[in-house]
């Protein structure tokens, strides 16, 4: 058995990634995730695994690129401005259908911004962040445990569906200590991966990784079977958590560690009588469309609450699709919301304010 | 002549007189010698030669603009006894990645770049590029370049020269049957550097561009004589340990 030690988030997903096989980090200083790189430089020359600190977050990601297509289990982590340097090479990541995980712990912008808390760039990781038609699949661990069993889950749904995988946190998690336990890791059953550029060592013809389809009809037809792919993943992948939704007037909607704060606003509107429930996506691509579509027959509004000026807000809005109203409580630039705050909001709701 | 193993039987789509194809020939050729071709991984960059990687036969990757440097370094970094190079032109290595060129060599890293300086930027269309020379006409250079506002040309195997983690950097011509027959040796020595493990080997040859130099493939040819050589000299630059250049 396992036992639970107490780890910083940021270390625990660094530990979770080599426990997982990851054994290739490139990666580039930046506040709040600095201790994943500390960690992977002192653990990766004992599993003989390679560290690089490369010398910006536009080399690492290309450098992530290159080992991808070898074959390997690799990542990179990195915040706000590295990962908008990073967005190209994500972009040709998506494009040559390469595994890889992107863990961004996610600090307040725009700009050089601060480096509190954020969840300000849920558009950037969802809604693509680099050129053209893909998709990243987003996850958002609320707890240090559950960064650790999706950061070795990501490498997981990676290589199943030859896709890059983003782990969503921001300096919050990345900064708290919480006990873990990491269970010896169960991986899935997956292909091999017959397309590498592993040198053909006389076994096989060439392979070629790639994302220039220079005929329009070919480049369409390459997108098109990603989308079949991508339809996937929607219909298997979506991971939600749902706390006393069936009574609830009102759904909270929140996700990673804001989520936690909306608990205890939710139990403070409970011990007052008010009826609230939550909706904590833990996927935020695929997002758990359906579940909040339900709701919206049994509920009578919704409210998302963000550390952003509204963004994951627009997919609530789209999955309730008119039938319920849909309000929005945020904090920007670093700034945390707080449970009284919240709570306020719910009343606002209840009393016809909103 | 026969073809290379190393090269696929298909045509390339260089325009009449580019050297781009004779460079080809030279990497499939010491490919060839050295009897590597299933142990080697291209990396085809941004310009003229991106469909590199439909032209070799061997396992290759596409990178982008600038970044088949840090491309080669992961591919490197997870199959160590391969033999690793990147094909790239002036625009690619020179321009928007100079900081990947650069910090591949000062990390010694373990690859063979393929430098091919044409002064301009095919691709697109003839811009000027950091290797374009002083009062060379280009579209972004119509009054040829001028050193007050777009300074000197980068002379890249005398700035890799400088880096202690370089180990053989050379520079040679596909301009004559002797420069070529030199450039195809160079070629050589910097794949055999790599798999004895001597460290990152770059070889720049200056090539031409009838298209966008608006000269005939002779013309071309005898403009870079004229013009890229004595600005370009040819030479060893570096050579570290192993036999004397
Ligand atoms: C990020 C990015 N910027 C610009 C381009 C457009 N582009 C394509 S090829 C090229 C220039 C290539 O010139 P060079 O490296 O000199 O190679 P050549 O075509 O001369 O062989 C440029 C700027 C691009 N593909 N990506
Ligand atoms: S544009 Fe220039 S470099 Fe490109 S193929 Fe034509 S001649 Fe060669």
């Amino acid at each position: 058995m396992s036992e639970r030690v107490l780890m910083k988030g940021n270390e625990a997903i660094a530990e979770a990634a080599i426990q997982a096989g990851c054994r290739y980090f490139f990666g580039y200083p930046i506040t709040p995730q600095n201790e994943i790189p500390a960690y992977m430089s002192k653990r990766m020359p004992k599993v003989d695994g390679v560290y690089l600190q490369a010398e910006s977050e536009v080399s690492a990601i290309n450098m992530v690129y290159g080992a991808a297509g070898a074959g390997a289990r690799v990542m990179t982590s990195s915040s706000g401005p590295g990962i908008s340097l990073k967005q190209e090479g994500i972009s040709y990541i998506a494009g040559s259908e390469l595994p890889c995980l992107i863990v961004n712990i996610v600090r307040g912008g725009p700009g050089l911004g601060g480096i509190q808390p954020a969840q300000s760039d849920y558009f950037q990781s969802v809604k693509g962040g680099g050129h053209g038609d893909y998709r990243l699949v987003v996850l958002a661990p609320s707890t240090v445990q559950e960064a650790v069993d999706l950061t070795m889950e990501a490498f997981d749904i990676g290589d199943m569906y030859r896709i890059p995988v983003m782990v969503l946190g921001d300096g919050m998690l990345g900064q708290m200590m919480e006990p873990v336990e990491f269970k010896p890791f169960q991986g899935r059953a997956l292909p091999a991966k017959d397309w590498a550029t592993t040198g053909t060592r006389g076994k096989r013809k060439r392979n070629i990784v790639n994302s220039l389809y220079i005929e329009p009809q070919a480049l369409e037809e390459k997108n098109l079977a990603r989308l079949e792919k991508y339809r996937q993943i929607e219909q298997r992948e979506v991971k939600y958590e749902m706390q006393d939704c069936d009574d609830a007037d009102i759904v909270l909607v929140a996700y990673g560690t804001t989520a936690r704060i909306v608990k205890s606003a939710m139990k403070a509107a409970r011990r007052e009588g008010l009826k609230v429930g939550i909706v904590r996506p833990i996927t935020l691509w695929p997002f758990p469309a359906a579940v909040l579509h339900n709701l919206a027959e049994t509920a009578k509004a919704f409210l998302t609450v963000e550390m952003s000026m509204g963004q994951m807000v627009e997919d609530v809005k789209l999955a309730v699709n008119g039938v319920k109203p849909v309000y929005f409580y945020g904090r920007t630039g670093g700034m945390v919301p707080a449970p009284a705050d919240i709570l306020e909001e719910i009343k606002k709701i209840y009393g016809g304010e909103k | 002549m026969a073809r290379p193993k190393a090269l696929v039987d298909m045509s390339q789509h260089y325009c009449p007189g580019c050297t781009h194809g004779i460079i080809h020939r030279l990497i499939a050729e010491a490919i060839d010698t050295l009897d590597i071709q299933d142990r080697t991984i291209g990396v085809a960059s941004v310009g003229c030669s991106v469909f590199t990687y439909k032209y070799f036969d061997c396992d290759m990757q596409q990178a982008a603009h600038g970044r088949a440097p840090s491309a080669a370094t992961g591919i490197k970094r997870v199959h160590p006894d391969t033999l690793v190079f990147t094909y790239q032109g002036d625009g690619d290595l020179a321009a928007i990645g100079t900081a990947e060129m650069l910090h591949a060599a000062i990390r010694g890293e373990n690859i063979t770049i393929i430098f091919v300086n044409n002064a301009i930027y095919g691709m697109t269309g003839g811009q000027m590029a950091p290797t374009t020379l002083v009062g060379q006409v280009t579209q972004t250079s119509p009054y040829g370049r001028q050193i007050e506002t777009q300074g000197y040309p980068m002379k890249v195997s005398e700035t890799l020269a400088t880096i202690e983690g370089a180990a053989y950097i050379e520079r040679v011509s596909v301009d004559s049957v002797k420069h070529i027959k030199a450039a195809k040796k160079a070629v050589e020595k910097a794949f055999r550097y790599q798999m004895e493990g001597k460290g990152f080997s770059l070889v720049e040859l200056l090539s031409t561009c009838p298209t966008n130099w608006g000269l005939s493939p002779i013309e071309a040819t005898d403009w870079l004589r004229e013009n890229m050589l004595p600005h370009y000299p040819l030479g060893v630059y570096k050579d570290k340990g192993g036999e004397q250049a």
